[in-house]
């Protein structure tokens, strides 16, 4: 690769990627996200690149506007494209078609058919309330997002830091080191108002401008890529599907600081992360965008990954440090802060990867774009990890302030099923539940917070009437549980004992007293906990306790689960009407808990029973269902 | 520089490192496990949580106190808060008070009463873990561990040791020694402070209390006590006797009560070291050898160099430390008696010595090979102050009641020299004594205002000896050892003489000295030694009769044999 020594050269860069780009009349891009990847899309790749090369002949059909005879076509390896439940995706340009759900199998139609001739391959389209989409801008899912965080995401190819500079990848980088000052920098990403998107929501230019005005001058800019809430990944698909802009936000930064050294720590569930990013520095190293003199001017900077070692504590910011140092990772006190003595107990600028992915934007397109998106005391765009009782599951990027109603219903298309909606839990095990009455609330950091429920950083996992909501607080408590670094005394001790509680209450086993108990704990828990993960780590009970409590009672008190979760509460009866007394059940039943004469009807101990369910899905008369 | 207002109470505030700091100044003890003001804040224990005026709740430990600060240190929700930690640190804590080690002096146990627990709420279903009772100085019961840390930053911090650390996480975490080793098998050389700092049950001296009555119950021996320098000053500490006191004299009136035949002064084997050493010391000069030269006084110390510095070794002082000497010279005494005796046909009994010492690595010092002669270990057991205390307490003795009682003679005579052994700086002093050679009071404060008083963890002196300039490093505490001696090793610094105490402030702070031992105990027992110094006729270790006459009469020609190891 060609080094850039100035800031003409990477003009003269971007121009070449761009036409490089362009002359690929036909581009397709098969998403090697972490999803897709799992569901083959590694084979598609290798199927397409074949299928490419075995026919050098072929010329590419995509009507009038593509012109004829000159066809080039090239096979992409993109980041996520956001719609994980739909694939492996395979997005092919200029016309945008989305196929979604692609098998290996599928690769030769669409060579011959869609590449060859430019049909439209029906059943790999995307179908929502009967209307087929062919382009992906179209699907309802991404038409009603706002992706600029995830802009590039599927739609270049990360692995070449060429593409990044063709879709104008580093002049925000340019602009930064010819055109301002590091106050500049510093004050306009204070005037944007961007706020951290690790959870924290702390304002990014003041924490910039902290840093600078330490007294000492090593300083470091840190990535958290430590994303460890259950089922959050949007930093992943960051790391994975554009790594650059993430880095260029962190040059920035480092320029504005005046720091000489950054580390990315990244946990290490991440391999693909991990190499993307490893391939990403490498190449701007080689062609000069890191390291000394970049472009020509005195900035210099060096880009260091860390691999976490799976400890969900190492996403706290002062346990994130001692880590990368070498230490234990267990949060300290503060003060000193961070910014003041961070790593090797020096200033450090520490922000998430997506809070580094809104910089090069905001330099761009300046903080009076930025704080036209959404609510101005929080704005922008924020992504989200969509996930459960929803229709359409996958990563996806709204302004803030839109509402809960706009993400379940417009862009997740409503519940899956037959359910009906009962809460959604945002911000993982740091964060509270909303329900129905909470539909119609702004998603942005204050609001949120009144609501005794944070952003986090922005798992959204979407419940139905089939999910017990003690069975969700103990699912997080046991979470928590488990990722208690062990230093303080309220979130070692106290977050165990919840967890016996709540684990005592699913089973059958919970007192009245219990739920005064749980919110005892949780009142010292939150208030005295050394860190902000423990500070929090009570709020799922908290909120579930307060807007459920009535599902907490009837576990206590009259020991049923209405959504039938709770395997050990569930009763399972045989109905006289339709019970033939063939003895099926009692013949199945693993422990000899039913009993009963020949064509009578026969009886299930429930002292006996293990709650198997055996009997239940041996019986050919439907005679046998949970109480309740 | 400011006032902070702590329930409605104008406190003034200066350099205050906490607004912890602040609060106890003002006379309110806020509960603590994890805070010790000379170790780094760790804010685990979460007991130091106060209120401000606007409901914000936050660990005073590790808050910066800012002119203004309302506080409140004792609302209904902290008080809330403070008995749900004692709760649930007493809900995984095994509760056998009554049989433990630190039954009585147990902060857990303290505080706990203090705050009124009543009921624990929470079932105790934490693994039974096995008791590490690999090292001859201290004992690790990790079920009683509260994982404050103390230990782990003490070992870190204060000895530069790194001995403990956590492992695990979570509920499942514990402080062990990497890869959950023994003791025995690791770097640890036995100092004990982490037992001193350590606020339950889980870290305690290694007891040697039953051989002791045992032979105190023999009628077949003669028991032999020595009571270092640094016991007096803190034995009356559990018998409501005034802190630093020297309670000496009350000590002989004590150990004779419960069953010792023979009470001396280690002070006098200190007198012995000091000739040995000064000895030592000019010969190197001369010779310009193996300088500096280092103490051996100290068997933490010892066994630290000989862990992490080797090619420090032939710096140490060939000197036995004083408790062996005087052992060695008792024992010799003992095996004269024995052969007169023999020869008469008569019977003697076997004698046993028995030190009582401030230090729990003594425990293993006995035990080093150099210490036997002929076969025989020289000082039979070694009890800490910790022990002696409850020897006597067992025996219904009340110390403080006693009518001291003079020491046994011979060797119940030492000099001031010999007693500030029980101090960092003192062996120095007591060997500049030594070799300036005067007692005339000006000489005697020239000596001590050369800079070795003092508590700082490295201090530096000159003295003019003849016509050269001897540089002296007066060191306490062991991570202190290991910047001196990387400063030493990179030709940074040179030193003709080196004393190095591996406890902060020397002895009277040891590993086996009774806890709590906070800044007004460290400073009173400092005072004390110091106290006894002053008050003592003889200033000098070389104008001790005794010393003479021991030089002349049984050691004569064996002086290396008994005193030094080789």
């Amino acid at each position: 690769m060609e080094r850039i020594a100035d800031r003409e050269a990477l003009g003269r860069m971007r121009e070449a990627s761009k036409a490089q780009t362009a002359a690929s009349r036909c581009r397709i891009l098969i998403c090697a996200g972490t999803g897709c990847l799992a569901g083959g899309s590694g084979k598609i790749y290798e199927r397409m690149c074949e299928l490419v090369k075995d026919h050098p002949d072929v010329k590419v059909h995509f009507g009038p506007e593509i012109a004829h005879g000159d066809g080039e076509i090239s096979v992409k390896k993109s980041g996520c494209h956001g719609f994980c439940e739909m694939g492996p995706l395979m997005r092919i340009e200029p016309q945008g078609i989305l196929y979604t759900k692609v098998q290996p199998e599928d690769c030769d139609e669409i060579f011959h058919r869609t590449i060859e001739k430019g049909d439209i391959i029906r059943h790999l389209l995307f179908k929502q309330d009967g209307i087929e989409y062919q382009k992906q801008e179209e699907i309802p899912f991404y038409k009603k997002q706002t992706r600029n965080v995830l802009r590039n995401c599927g739609h270049i190819d990360a692995e070449h830091i060429q593409e990044y500079i063709a879709v104008g990848g580093y002049r925000a980088l340019e602009k930064a080191l010819f055109e301002m000052t590091p106050e500049e920098i510093i004050a306009e990403i204070s005037e944007s108002n961007l706020r951290g998107r690790g959870g924290g929501g702390f304002p990014t230019g003041y924490k910039w401008s902290q840093v600078a005005r330490q007294e000492e001058k090593q300083r470091y800019v840190v990535c958290n890529g430590d994303e460890g809430d259950p089922g959050a990944f949007m930093d992943r698909s960051i790391m994975e599907g554009d790594p650059h802009k993430m880095i260029e936000g962190m040059m920035i930064a480092a320029h504005a600081v005046g720091a000489r050294e950054g580390y990315i720590y990244v946990r290490a569930e991440y391999p693909l992360a991990i190499s993307r990013l490893k391939l990403a520095i490498s190449q701007a190293e080689e062609c000069g965008l890191l390291g000394d003199h970049i472009l020509g001017t005195d900035f210099s900077f060096r880009l260091h990954i860390n691999r976490g070692a799976g400890a969900f504590v190492c996403g706290e910011g002062s346990a994130l440090t001692a880590s990368i140092e070498g230490n234990r990772g267990m949060p300290r006190v503060k003060p000193p802060r961070t910014v003041e003595q961070g790593l090797f107990g020096k200033p450090t600028v520490l922000n998430n990867v997506e809070t580094f992915a809104n910089v090069p934007m905001i330099i761009m397109d300046g903080a009076k774009w930025f704080k036209s998106i959404g609510p101005e005391r929080s704005p922008g765009t924020k992504a989200f990890a969509l996930t459960g009782s929803v229709k359409h599951t996958g990563l996806i990027e709204v302004p803030m302030g839109t509402t809960l109603r706009e993400v379940i219903y417009d862009i997740g298309g409503g519940i899956k099923g037959d359910g009906e909606f009962k809460a959604v839990q945002i911000g993982g095990p740091s964060g509270g539940c909303l329900v129905t009455q909470h539909l119609d609330v702004s998603l942005d950091f204050d609001s949120l917070k009144k609501m005794g429920a944070m952003i986090g950083s922005g798992g959204l996992v979407v419940m139905d009437n089939h999910t017990c909501m003690v069975e969700v607080a103990r699912f997080f408590m046991n979470f928590t549980q488990n990722e208690s670094c062990g230093k303080c005394v309220p979130c070692r001790e106290g977050t165990k004992r919840m967890l016996e509680i709540l684990e005592r209450i699913v089973a059958g086993n919970g007192k009245v007293e219990d739920l005064d108990l749980l919110e005892e704990l949780a009142n010292t828990i939150t208030e005295t906990a050394l860190c902000g993960l423990g500070k929090s780590a009570a709020l799922p009970v908290m909120s579930t306790l307060k807007l459920f409590r009535d599902e907490y009672m009837e576990h206590v008190v009259d020991k049923k689960c209405a959504s039938h979760t709770c395997t050990a509460l569930r009763r399972f009866i045989i109905s006289a009407e339709r019970c033939r007394g063939c003895s099926k059940c009692a013949r199945n039943c693993p422990v000899g808990a039913i009993s009963g004469q020949l064509r009578e009807t026969y009886v299930i101990d429930n002292e006996k029973c293990i709650k198997c369910g055996a009997c239940e899905s041996s019986c050919a008369f439907g005679a046998i269902h949970v109480e309740g | 520089m400011g006032y902070i207002t702590i329930n409605n109470r104008r406190v003034a505030f200066t350099d205050e490192r906490n607004v912890l700091s602040v609060i106890r100044k003002s006379g309110i003890d806020l509960p603590t496990f994890c805070y010790h003001s000379e170790l780094s804040t760790y804010g685990a224990c979460r007991m130091c949580v106060v209120e401000d005026d606007r409901g914000r709740i936050f660990a005073s430990c590790s808050e910066v106190p800012r002119d203004g600060m309302v506080i409140y240190t004792n609302t209904p929700r902290l008080q809330h808060h403070r008995r749900m930690i004692i709760e649930l640190l007493l809900a995984s804590h095994c509760r056998d008070c009554t049989t433990c080690a630190k039954n009585g002096i147990c902060t857990l146990q303290k505080l706990s009463r203090q705050l009124g627990i009543t009921e624990v709420r929470f079932e105790n279903n934490k693994k039974q873990l096995p008791l590490d009772t690999s090292s001859d100085c201290v004992i690790r019961d990790p079920n009683k561990c509260i994982l404050c840390g103390d230990c782990v930053r003490t070992c870190e911090e204060i000895q530069g040791l790194g001995i403990l650390d956590f492992a695990f996480r979570g509920s499942k975490m514990q402080v062990m020694p990497a890869f959950n080793r023994d003791l025995a098998q690791t770097d640890c050389v036995g100092c004990g402070q982490c037992r001193a700092v350590c606020p339950t049950g889980a870290i305690s001296i290694k007891q040697d209390v039953a051989p002791v009555w045992a032979a105190l119950a023999d009628k077949s021996k003669r028991v032999i006590a020595q009571i270092a320098p640094a016991v007096r000053v803190a034995a009356g500490d559990k018998f409501g006797i005034k802190k630093g006191e020297n309670t000496l004299g009350r000590l002989a009136a004590a150990l004779r009560r419960i069953g010792f035949d023979e009470v001396y002064d280690t002070n006098f084997g200190a007198d012995l070291t000091v000739m040995e050493e000064s000895k030592e010391l000019l010969e190197r000069l001369e010779a310009g050898d193996n300088l500096p030269l280092f103490t051996s006084c100290c068997p933490a110390w010892v066994k630290y160099c000989e862990n992490r510095y080797p090619e420090f070794r032939g710096n140490i002082s060939s000197c036995k430390s004083p408790q062996e000497m005087f052992g060695a010279l008792l024992k010799e005494e003992a095996r004269l008696e024995r052969q007169k005796a023999e020869e008469r046909g008569e019977d003697v009994k076997t004698t046993v010595v028995v030190s009582i010492m401030p230090c729990t690595a003594k425990k293993a010092e006995i035990r080093r090979p150099e210490h036997f002669t002929d076969g025989a270990q020289d000082v039979d057991y070694v009890l800490t102050t910790t022990e002696i205390t409850r020897m006597i307490q067992e025996a219904g003795i009340d110390l403080a009641q006693l009518r001291p009682e003079s020491l046994d003679m011979p060797f119940g005579l030492a000099s001031g020299a010999g007693a500030i052994f029980g101090v960092t700086g003192g062996v120095t002093e007591a060997v500049l004594r030594r070799l300036t050679g005067s007692s005339r009071e000006e000489d005697l404060e020239a000596v001590s205002f050369t800079g070795i008083r003092g508590v700082d963890g490295i201090k530096e002196a000159e003295i003019k000896l003849g016509e050269r300039t001897v540089k002296i490093a007066v060191v306490n505490g062991l991570h202190c050892a290991q910047i001196v001696l990387d400063r030493i090793k990179a030709g940074e610094a040179q030193y003709d003489f080196v004393e190095v105490m591996a406890c902060k402030r020397g002895c009277i702070a040891g590993g086996g000295q009774p806890v709590p031992i906070g800044p007004r105990t460290k400073k009173a027992r400092f005072e004390g030694i110091y106290q006894i110094d002053n008050m003592s006729q003889i200033k000098l270790s070389n104008e001790n009769p005794i010393v003479a006459s021991v030089y002349e009469g049984i050691l004569k020609g064996k002086e290396h044999k008994l005193l030094h190891n080789d």
